[in-house]
């Protein structure tokens, strides 16, 4: 039998990209081992290993093609004595096993590949608010949350001088998901920063070197490992400003990936929202478009104060409009109305907009016209924009994917039930990731995080409906 | 008077150390008359502060810990006199004396201590967090070693503006074992930042003698993994001191990277004012206290050659006993800071 050569994943959270490049040709004989094609995905460029043995014949996918999802059939292989004639035209995909293997560490079976990237949504489909932030008439263009981000270092490193970026593989490597792209060749060693991999003692040069005035941007690779340097974030960068009088503070961003990304399980998984939302002197971002991001990460590297600015790995490479502008900075601290409606308000920030957006354009269905919350910042919270819109709706569902207890939503729950008792007309629901460490498995890891159904239940319940 | 031998170095193997060949340490810097009657007043000064601090700790006025630096006055003080403005300062929870060395006011320092609004935090760091942006000093941090990664961080920023300043990391031997040190030793080397890491090694961390804690008791030789050169200095010796921060300042001005001085020194004092002393022998202290106490190597040999008299000593004397006396003083009338600085100094 023929063997069919699948477009492998790359990464946890990858599901398509450029087929670049054919190595081998039809008719060539390969062996295992032997490099055949070329992929390439936002992230990064990899090569592809034949795992059997045989003769290319018939390349499916020509090089080139953009979007290819993973688990498509690009090539098929022959074994000893078939024949391309005798070829049959590949059917799907169903002994992924087989796939060619990419050298990624991370690389998984691409079957699961669908279920494990199930929370990521499509493209907003109800209708989105204008942001009062962007002049009317501003063009936009299409960009990733990644080319936003690193954009927005680009554009504040040009800007101050003071700026640099420190952090692992930030440099040379181009960054561990690639949101530090380029910033090397632009800026140089000096000021694009690979350090070792020791999260505690970088974090406190950081923040020495932001004690001095200068504004460090500290990439952690994950959140997940910014716990061995939660010490110098909090008692270093949070508190010297107090300590001190007002004498001397930190001006300096924390940022990196944070929460879940996909089939990493539970020390990769974690979502620090609510830890860092819990501590005064710090400010906590947590975007979820491309332009939020963008607007937001130049806010934060002008920002006098700490700043923990929380990313998300399956966002990365999600395209959004963002305004071309010549200097577009966002305020921290105010939520965004995402669309309007009258009947309910849901409230959510970061990957947890993903759940929201799915889940009001199916109530939208039922009759039901949500109100969608966008946070944005999660300290200092903007309370008066999700009171403002309960007053309106009487009805609050919170989503987030961090762990239910002392989370972001049972805040908000709490300080809306004492500012705005009177306007509820039903109790407050939080919609979190549920209260385990992440599994591995592909189907209990989608039962550890929130999912649409849950969504759209907790609004039908506090609509009574 | 003879270099003092710790129980660490007596017990010490002798194995090979190539970072030490290039430093001479050990050295005594010629002090001349001005230079030995400015190194007495100032640690007397430091001596009489803590002395006061901790009449006013059992009086009720100082709250929370205190950790005095009676005992080592002469590390402080011989590192600044190789200092140059700008360069800056920054140690742990026991800070006072580095505070007083840095020129910041002893009424600052006091009414800190006090927790008034007149201190140097407005009240509201207290004994282990205070800081002087004027002073270059940098804190005054109350979580064991974190320091040594944030004075690395200064380093960092003098390199980054390449400004030829230099930043002093001092620690003591018990925040020597915190893992954060290390790895800030590495980035320092690898990326040759100018910063002086003293280590004062007052031979017991809190109530854990050095032996007990530390499986390389040789504190000079804690850089070796990361080719940081560094030498052991009689930590009771103002002189010696100067000798070995002169070396040391010399090394990372001149884009050499960062270098160790393991002060061998000893606090009479507990580690805080609650500090039952159980640890150790009051012999030990008291031969301590005669034998090797820095204020009084100094006034022997101001004395010895004829550069002060008793009565000039004492009018030093009197001249400090005023400043502090002022400064106590002043921190306990000194009203507390008004209800409004709750929630000041939060957020710029």
């Amino acid at each position: 039998m023929p063997i069919e050569i699948l477009m492998p994943a790359l990464s946890p959270t990858m599901e398509e990209g450029t087929l670049s490049k054919w190595v081998k040709n039809e008719g060539d004989a390969v062996k295992s081992g032997d490099v055949i094609a070329e992929i390439e995905t936002d992230k990064a460029t990899m090569e592809v290993e034949a795992v059997d043995e045989g003769v290319i014949g018939k390349i499916l996918i020509a090089a080139g093609t953009e979007g290819v999802k993973v688990n498509t059939a690009i090539a098929v292989l022959l074994q000893d004595g078939e024949s391309a004639d005798a070829m049959a035209v590949p059917k799907a995909a169903e002994k992924q096993a087989e796939a060619a293997g990419p050298k990624v560490e991370e690389a998984e079976k691409p079957t699961q590949q669908g279920s494990a990237a199930a929370p990521v949504p499509a493209q907003p489909k109800g209708e989105v608010a204008a942001d009062p932030d962007i002049p009317a008439g501003t063009e936009m263009v299409s960009t990733t949350v990644r080319e936003a981000l690193r954009d927005a270092m680009a554009e504040e490193m040009r800007r101050d001088e003071d700026v640099f970026v420190m952090g692992e593989e930030v440099a040379e490597y181009q960054g561990a998901y690639k949101v530090t792209q380029g910033l090397l060749q632009e800026f140089g060693a000096r000021r694009v920063i690979d350090t070792p991999i020791t999260e505690h003692g970088f974090a406190g040069v950081g923040v020495g070197a932001a004690m001095t005035g200068l504004k460090p941007i500290v990439e952690f690779m994950t959140f997940n490992f910014a716990m061995q340097a939660i010490d110098q974030i909090i008692n270093s960068a949070a508190k010297t400003l107090y300590m001190s009088g007002g004498q001397m503070g930190a001006p300096i961003v924390f940022r990196g990936p944070n929460g879940a990304a996909a089939r990493v399980a539970a020390q990769h998984s974690q979502c620090y929202a609510a830890w860092y939302s819990h501590i005064p002197g710090l400010k906590v971002v947590m975007p979820y478009t491309a332009a939020d991001a963008k607007g937001l990460l130049k806010a934060a590297i002008r920002d006098p104060n700490p700043v923990i600015f929380l990313e998300n790995e399956i966002l990365y490479g999600q395209s959004f409009d963002v305004p071309k502008m010549d200097d577009f900075v966002l305020p921290i601290g105010k939520a965004r109305v995402h669309k309007k409606g009258n009947d309910a308000t849901v409230v959510s920030f970061g990957i947890g907009m993903t759940y929201a957006i799915k889940a009001i354009a199916e109530l939208e269905k039922d009759g039901i016209d949500v109100e969608l919350i966008d946070l944005r910042t999660i300290r200092p919270m903007d309370l008066p924009t999700i009171i403002e819109s309960v007053k309106k709706t009487g009805r609050l569902v919170v989503v987030e994917e961090g762990y239910p207890q002392s989370s972001v939503g049972t805040e908000i729950a709490t300080r809306v039930m004492q500012q705005a008792f009177d306007y509820l007309d039903a109790p407050i629901l939080t919609i979190a990731g549920k209260d385990v460490p992440m599994p591995y498995a592909a189907n209990l890891e989608k039962l550890a995080l929130p999912n649409v159904g849950e969504v759209v239940q907790a609004v039908k319940t506090v609509c009574y409906k | 008077m003879a270099p003092r031998k710790t129980a660490s170095t007596s017990s010490r193997k002798t194995a090979a150390k190539p970072a030490k060949k290039d430093f001479t340490g050990g050295t005594i810097a010629e002090f001349s008359k001005e230079d030995d009657l400015h190194a007495y007043r100032e640690m007397l000064l430091i001596r009489r502060f803590e002395e006061k601090a901790g009449q006013l700790y059992g009086m009720g006025f100082i709250g929370g810990f205190c950790h005095l630096y009676i005992g080592q006055e002469a590390v402080v003080v011989g590192m600044q006199l190789a200092l140059k403005e700008g360069d800056q300062v920054i140690t742990g929870y026991r800070d006072h004396g580095h505070m007083l060395a840095c020129g910041m006011s002893a009424r600052g320092v006091m009414a800190e201590l006090t927790g008034r609004r007149g201190g140097l935090s407005k009240g509201k760091g207290g004994s282990m967090h205070m800081f002087s942006k004027e002073k270059h000093f940098y804190g005054g941090h109350g979580i064991v070693g974190a320091q040594v990664s944030l004075g690395t961080g200064l380093a960092f920023a003098n390199k980054y503006r390449g400004n030829d300043n230099v930043s002093l990391a001092y620690f003591g031997d018990g925040a020597a074992n915190q893992g954060q040190v290390y790895e800030s030793f590495n980035m320092a080397s690898l990326w040759k930042l100018p910063v002086i890491y003293i280590i004062e090694n007052n031979r017991y961390a809190m109530g854990t003698a050095v032996s007990r804690a530390s499986a390389q008791t040789d504190f000079s030789q804690r850089g070796a993994s990361f080719n940081i050169p560094g030498f052991q200095v009689d930590g009771m010796d103002v002189r010696a001191v100067k000798a070995a921060a002169d070396e040391a300042v010399e090394h990372c001005r001149s884009g050499k990277g960062p270098i160790i001085l393991e002060m061998q020194t000893y606090r009479y004092r507990g580690h805080s004012m609650s500090d039952p002393a159980k640890y150790r022998s009051k012999d030990e202290v008291q031969k301590m206290r005669s034998e090797h106490d820095p204020i009084e190597q100094v006034r022997a040999r101001l004395l010895e050659n004829k550069w002060a008299s008793e009565d000039d000593l004492k009018q030093i004397d009197k001249d400090v006993r005023d400043i502090v006396a002022d400064s106590a003083d002043f921190a306990q009338a000194d009203p507390e800071p008004d209800a409004s600085e709750l929630y000041t100094d939060i957020l710029l």
